[in-house]
């Protein structure tokens, strides 16, 4: 059976996008039938952090509006065969999508896939309400910065009372990400824990992805660092995320601090 | 940062932490997702009313924090000679 997984946050600049790559791509590479699907229309960027850009013909926007058909918007990733890509337009806007057009796309693409993962726009307007409509479950992306927490506090009333599950009166299962995490800076004091963010929040942790570089350089490269860069740590801690979405049991992994030079000479005691 | 700085800095993140939950603890009330003392409330109540009759409408709950500490504060009027519910 099919799940549509939302990756939200209510804030932009989180780290959504990045995150629906890289977990596309681990679930792809686990043998699940992936789609990713971009929701920002007007603003797309998920083609790019797939180095998709110069594959897109047809987008969501197309399909919604009937103007092309499911398979000819649908972009087979080079790399992972069995990941595919449903872009968003970046010349219409939001209210191109309709309540009706995206959920006929939801039930095609459920027939078809394993995995829907819908990369939401950031806010709480028509396209980040329509990326969540349909969604079995959502991934909470959310900074340890105060107001990308709000802002995700917000997003989880919203799962909770305006998505169908909600409506229907089923669970919908929440699972909090914490991404751009500096361990260095939350050990000195300024950067919320996780804990604080967990207690807050009282949605269970799925993973904790750590600020990095490599982050940066996967999107230069048009490669999520899952693909590109396997053994680092950000790419680590999005396949640990996926394997507990498939549903193994295991501790979240927190960033272990990175010692300086002067740190290892004292071995001063980190994290 | 000079020396002088770095000894006497106070960590931000609890201050960020303290003022989230109390923000929330205001927004949950007035945007639907039942908060923390709702919760409470609802299910100390259930506990209760196992065993006394009580009027809902004569329950007051309070949840504060401050510097780290939560205090959750409930008044329940109890009926003259409790007898059990049902
Ligand atoms: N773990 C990370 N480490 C460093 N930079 C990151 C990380 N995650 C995201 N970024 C960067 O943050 C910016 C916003 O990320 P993006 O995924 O586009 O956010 P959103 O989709 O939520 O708006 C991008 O420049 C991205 O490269
Ligand atoms: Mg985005």
């Amino acid at each position: 059976m099919a799940t549509v997984l939302v990756v939200t946050s209510g804030k932009g600049g989180v780290g959504k996008t990045t995150s629906t790559a890289a977990l596309g791509v681990a679930l792809a590479q686990a043998g699940q039938k992936t789609v990713v699907i971009d929701f920002d229309v007007g603003l797309r960027n998920l083609d790019l952090v797939l180095g998709a850009e110069r594959r897109v013909v047809f987008d969501l926007v197309n399909v919604v509006q009937g103007e092309a058909k499911l398979a000819q918007a649908l972009i087979r990733d080079k790399r992972v065969e069995t990941l595919s890509l449903l872009a968003a337009s970046q010349t219409r806007d939001k209210d191109a999508l309709t309540e009706a057009g995206v959920a006929r796309v939801i039930e095609e693409l459920r027939e078809k896939f394993d995995w829907i993962v819908c990369d939401s726009p950031a806010g709480i307007e028509k396209g980040a309400s329509l990326a969540m409509r349909f969604a079995d479950r959502a991934l909470v992306v959310t900074n340890p910065e105060v107001s990308s927490v709000r802002d995700s506090d917000r997003i989880v009333g919203l799962l909770d009372s305006k998505t169908l599950r909600a409506e229907h009166g089923d669970k919908m299962e929440k699972h909090l990400l914490v991404t751009r995490f500096d361990p260095t800076r939350a050990e000195r004091g300024d950067m919320m824990k996780v804990e604080d963010i967990l207690e807050i929040l009282a949605i269970p942790l799925i993973g904790v992805i750590p600020d990095s570089e490599e982050v940066l350089k996967a999107s230069n490269l048009g490669a999520p660092v899952t693909l590109s860069a396997p053994g680092s740590a950000p790419a680590r801690a999005y396949a640990e995320a996926t394997r507990r979405l498939l549903g193994e049991t295991l501790d979240v992994t927190l960033p272990a601090e990175k010692k300086s030079l002067i740190g290892r000479l004292f071995g001063r005691r980190v994290a | 940062m000079n020396l002088l700085n770095f000894f006497q800095r106070k960590p931000t993140a609890p201050v960020a932490r303290e003022r989230l939950q109390i923000l929330l603890a205001h927004e949950r009330a007035t945007s639907g997702r039942p908060g923390l003392t709702n919760l409470l409330k609802d299910e100390i109540l259930a506990v209760i009313k196992k065993h006394v009759a009580i009027d809902p409408e004569k329950v007051q709950v309070k949840l504060d924090s401050h510097s780290g500490v939560s205090t959750l504060e409930i008044d329940i009027e109890m009926p003259v000679q409790p007898r059990p519910a049902v």
